[in-house]
């Protein structure tokens, strides 16, 4: 506490000099249905500033840019936005004023164009009709100034996700917008992408242009901001004047206690193979030739940018989608993959990337989810035992630490938990492979360490382990061995100690 | 909440009577019943007589058997309008071959199952192979089955069969049970324990909450989507020999619109059209609640054209009121 007393007086004589002040938020206070979410919080936005808003999920982020967004109302609190007292109504009352957020779920139109998109609700007319050539005009004048070389006649469902956000962010600036609110706006993007984005945040923000701009990666809030406000619990627990604070002390900050190492032990590897594939090709073309082998006890990673074809790779492995070429051997027996059934009879489970649309029932208990998969287990000749069920979602619960009740439906558990969910089922069958895609995404910092755990604890007890992820520190965390895909190839496998940042972006991106 | 979906209930199952696990996710639409049978009971003194019970119970025999299909295949998040349809066309098969050609009437009543088992397999072909919408898929076949029953005999009727089928659903053994009515509790009851205690009854759970989460799971989501329209094609062809029985004919018009009837039992018992959602407790009360209203509207007078008013409304307070209740 004394640490960020510290920080904020220091940061106090910068605000009085400085350019002028586009937002402040004072003391905004939100409950929902008794439990509040944010309590007393202030904020300040000046012109071409970008302020970094950290915390782990539930901290308030969200509740906070909602408010300044229009979207909800403060159950106390004021506002000043550019000199005069701000109440917006609704999220177009806050456009009006010039204030833009930008979701992390995109909310585009799929089938309209770019230039509809952009003007959706606000259609230029002309003589009672859509004046098209001002409509197209307007909007490629912002793709140009984001160096973005589309048509604005493009369908937006023919867009990469990347190019979707531009086009948000394109909207935004067509509305005179002058503070953008991003939200975790990288969390789909790969690398040049990203690069991208800060270049054009970089620019806007030369030209006056604010930014509030939410993200759990640390090493982003790094390049990007000019000061971090941090949250926690629905309090501002610290705010650095500026972006150049150690690692430690911003998990420190979001956790509220020590997080010595965020990633575990890992014991070394034991000779025997598990898994081994060779040249594997995608019916799809999304990767050819791959071969590596994983032993009993490690911990193999798949790092590479978006797109690189790590998902289909390890899809195809767990029998999820098709291969059109290659083997896939299993303690020295070659497997038929037929679907995801053949393989998880094999012993080869995955844990997907995208938890809610392939990982869990959001609608189905706890118990339920775990059952899933489980079902051959529970009871015999086809027959459920729901005792078994009952008694089995419970010691899969207290086996993994998930917080939750078996009689509870998934969508009230935490990220961090229904991802723990989804480790348990396929745990309770002791498989052999266990991959793991984007084992984090969208998860705190504190439960990641938990779920770090949990994989650590899988290979020790004689797992092989894949895990793939578009966090570097994550994989460079945990795997023993870390294979590069880019563009659908191998580009090389690296050891632990050779495995650094630099080492693995360059074959990613070579 | 989450009552309706399995382990929450079967999760406290040791400690509740057969009565309360059978209901389980419909006590809802169950106090609405009560409500419908205590209301016409003042209202009619007909209503609540011995005779009255087993006229209702004859008389939601076909919806009912209808019903239960259609509740697998919502719960797998489908839709099936083509078992009216279907029902037609097993009818027809089964007087149509007999009268036309000589087949043992033996031989046409097992024929006429088959052909609604057909009709079920084409539509979880098109759903599952030819990656049909259920509604576009089942709406094709609804024609086609239709089409076909009046084709068999250019549209006219067939009367008179042999004695001891007709007897299926008029002699009451025991008093009350014809042998109709006791072929639709076995189904029901079989088709509760399927979806409760079997494995791969509680796999169309999953499917209907999300078939890529059930894929991905391990569970073979095309076969058993495949399954779930054959049982519903079967069930209609079951229905198909409860109606011609009762009414010793079949006719090719027979089951126009049934299907709109069984949905509506099927949501009014708690089923989710988006799927993952349902069962069968909830869908005999909502077959109970649609015989009841029929009936008792009847005695009270009320037009069949204000009945199909009212039913319509029943149909809009029940779902509301289950939103409601789940949030």
């Amino acid at each position: 506490m004394c640490a960020l007393m510290a920080d904020q007086s220091l940061s106090r004589p910068r605000r009085m000099e400085g350019p002028p002040v586009r937002l402040s938020v004072t003391g905004a206070r939100k409950a929902f249905s008794g439990t509040p979410v944010l309590n007393d919080v202030d904020l300040t936005v000046r012109e071409g500033e970008v302020v970094a808003l950290l915390g782990e999920n539930g901290a308030g982020k969200s509740t906070l840019s909602s408010i300044i967004a229009g979207v909800i109302e403060a159950d106390a609190g004021s506002m000043v936005w550019e000199g005069q007292s701000y109440t917006p109504a609704s999220p177009g009352d806050a456009i009006s004023h010039g204030i833009g957020l930008i979701h992390q779920e995109m909310r585009l139109l799929p089938d309209l164009t770019i230039a509809e998109n952009v003007f959706v609700g606000r259609l230029p007319m002309a003589g009672g009709r859509i004046d098209r050539e001002q409509m197209r005009q307007r909007a490629s004048e912002q793709l140009r100034r984001l160096g973005l070389e589309i048509s604005p006649d493009t369908l937006v469902r023919s867009l990469r996700v990347a190019a979707q956000q531009q086009v948000e962010i394109a909207k935004a600036l067509t509305l005179k917008a002058r503070l953008l609110i991003l939200d975790e706006p990288t969390a789909a993007l790969g690398r040049d992408e990203t690069d991208r984005l800060f270049a054009q945040i970089g620019q806007l923000k030369q030209e006056g242009f604010s930014f509030i701009y939410i993200s759990h990666r640390l090493e982003e809030i790094a390049r990007i901001a000019d000061r971090i406000v941090v949250l926690r619990d629905g309090n501002k627990v610290a705010e650095h004047s500026t972006a150049q604070v150690p690692v430690d002390q911003l998990l420190r900050d979001m956790v509220g206690r020590n997080i010595d190492r965020l990633f575990p032990h890992v014991e070394a590897p034991r000779p025997r193979e598990v898994l081994r594939v060779d040249g594997l090709r995608s019916a799809e073309g999304a990767f050819a030739d791959i071969s590596f082998a994983v032993h009993e006890g490690e911990i193999f990673g798949i790092a590479g940018i978006v797109g690189a074809g790590r998902t289909e790779l390890v899809r195809s492995i767990a029998g999820a989608d098709l291969l059109s070429a290659g083997t896939v051997t299993l303690d020295g027996k070659a497997l038929r993959l037929t679907g995801p059934d053949t393989a998880i009879h094999a012993g080869i489970v995955l844990v997907p990337e995208d938890r809610k649309g392939q990982g869990i029932l959001l609608e189905h208990t706890v118990a339920d989810n775990l059952a899933l998969g489980n079902m051959d287990r529970l009871g015999k000749r086809g027959w459920l035992d729901p005792a078994k069920v009952r008694e089995f979602g419970q010691r899969m619960i207290g086996r993994l630490g998930i917080k939750g009740r078996p009689g509870q439906q998934a969508r009230y558990l935490s990220g961090g938990n229904q991802q723990k969910v989804v480790i348990a089922r396929w745990v309770a069958r002791a498989p052999k492979v266990i991959i793991l895609d984007e084992p984090t995404r969208g998860i705190d910092v504190g439960a990641r360490a938990a779920i770090y755990e949990v994989i650590a604890e899988l290979a020790k007890s004689g797992m092989a382990v894949v895990v793939v992820s578009s966090d570097l520190e994550e994989v460079l965390g945990l795997a023993h061995r870390v294979m590069v895909l880019a563009r659908g190839r191998q580009m090389g496998v690296l050891d632990r100690a050779q495995a650094n940042n630099v080492a693995v972006m360059a074959l990613a991106t070579g | 909440m989450s009552s309706s979906t399995f382990v929450a209930s079967a999760g406290s199952d040791s400690r509740r009577s057969i009565w309360a696990r059978l209901l389980t996710g419909s006590q809802g639409p169950l106090i609405g019943l009560i409500i419908l049978c205590i209301v016409f009971s003042v209202t009619s003194d007909v209503f609540l007589s011995a005779r009255n019970f087993l006229n209702v119970i004859d008389q939601i025999t076909v919806l009912g058997i209808l019903a239960l299909g259609m509740t697998g295949v919502i719960i797998i998040g489908g839709i099936d309008l083509s078992v009216g349809s279907i029902l037609a066309l097993s009818c027809m098969v089964l007087g149509w071959l007999p009268q036309d050609y000589g087949v043992p009437f033996g031989v046409s009543l097992i024929l006429a199952i088959i052909a609604g088992g057909a009709c079920g397999l084409v539509n979880g072909l098109l759903v599952t192979r030819a990656k049909l919408p259920p509604f576009i898929a089942t709406l094709t076949v609804m024609s086609v089955a239709r089409g076909l029953a009046n084709l068999t005999t250019g549209g006219e009727q067939v009367v008179g069969y042999p004695d001891w089928f007709t007897r299926l659903a008029t002699v009451r053994y025991l008093g009350f049970l014809s042998a109709t009515v006791a072929m639709f509790i076995v189904l029901a009851f079989a088709g509760w324990i399927f979806l409760r205690y079997r494995g791969t009854g509680r796999s169309l759970y999953a499917i209907g909450g999300n078939p890529e989460v059930a894929r991905l799971a391990g569970i073979k989501v095309l076969r058993l989507t495949v399954w779930v329209y054959v049982a519903s094609g079967v069930l209609a062809g079951l229905a198909a020999l409860v109606l011609s029985s009762r009414l010793d004919s079949s006719q090719p018009s027979a089951g126009l619109g049934y299907e709109l009837d069984a949905i509506a039992a099927v949501v009014i018992g708690g089923a989710s059209l988006s799927g993952g959602i349902g069962g069968i407790g909830g869908t005999v009360v909502g077959v109970l609640i649609i015989g009841v209203l029929h009936n008792g509207l009847n005695l009270v007078g009320v037009s069949p054209f204000i009945q199909q008013v009212i039913i319509g409304c029943v149909i809009a307070v029940a779902v509301t009121i289950d939103k409601f209740r789940r949030q």
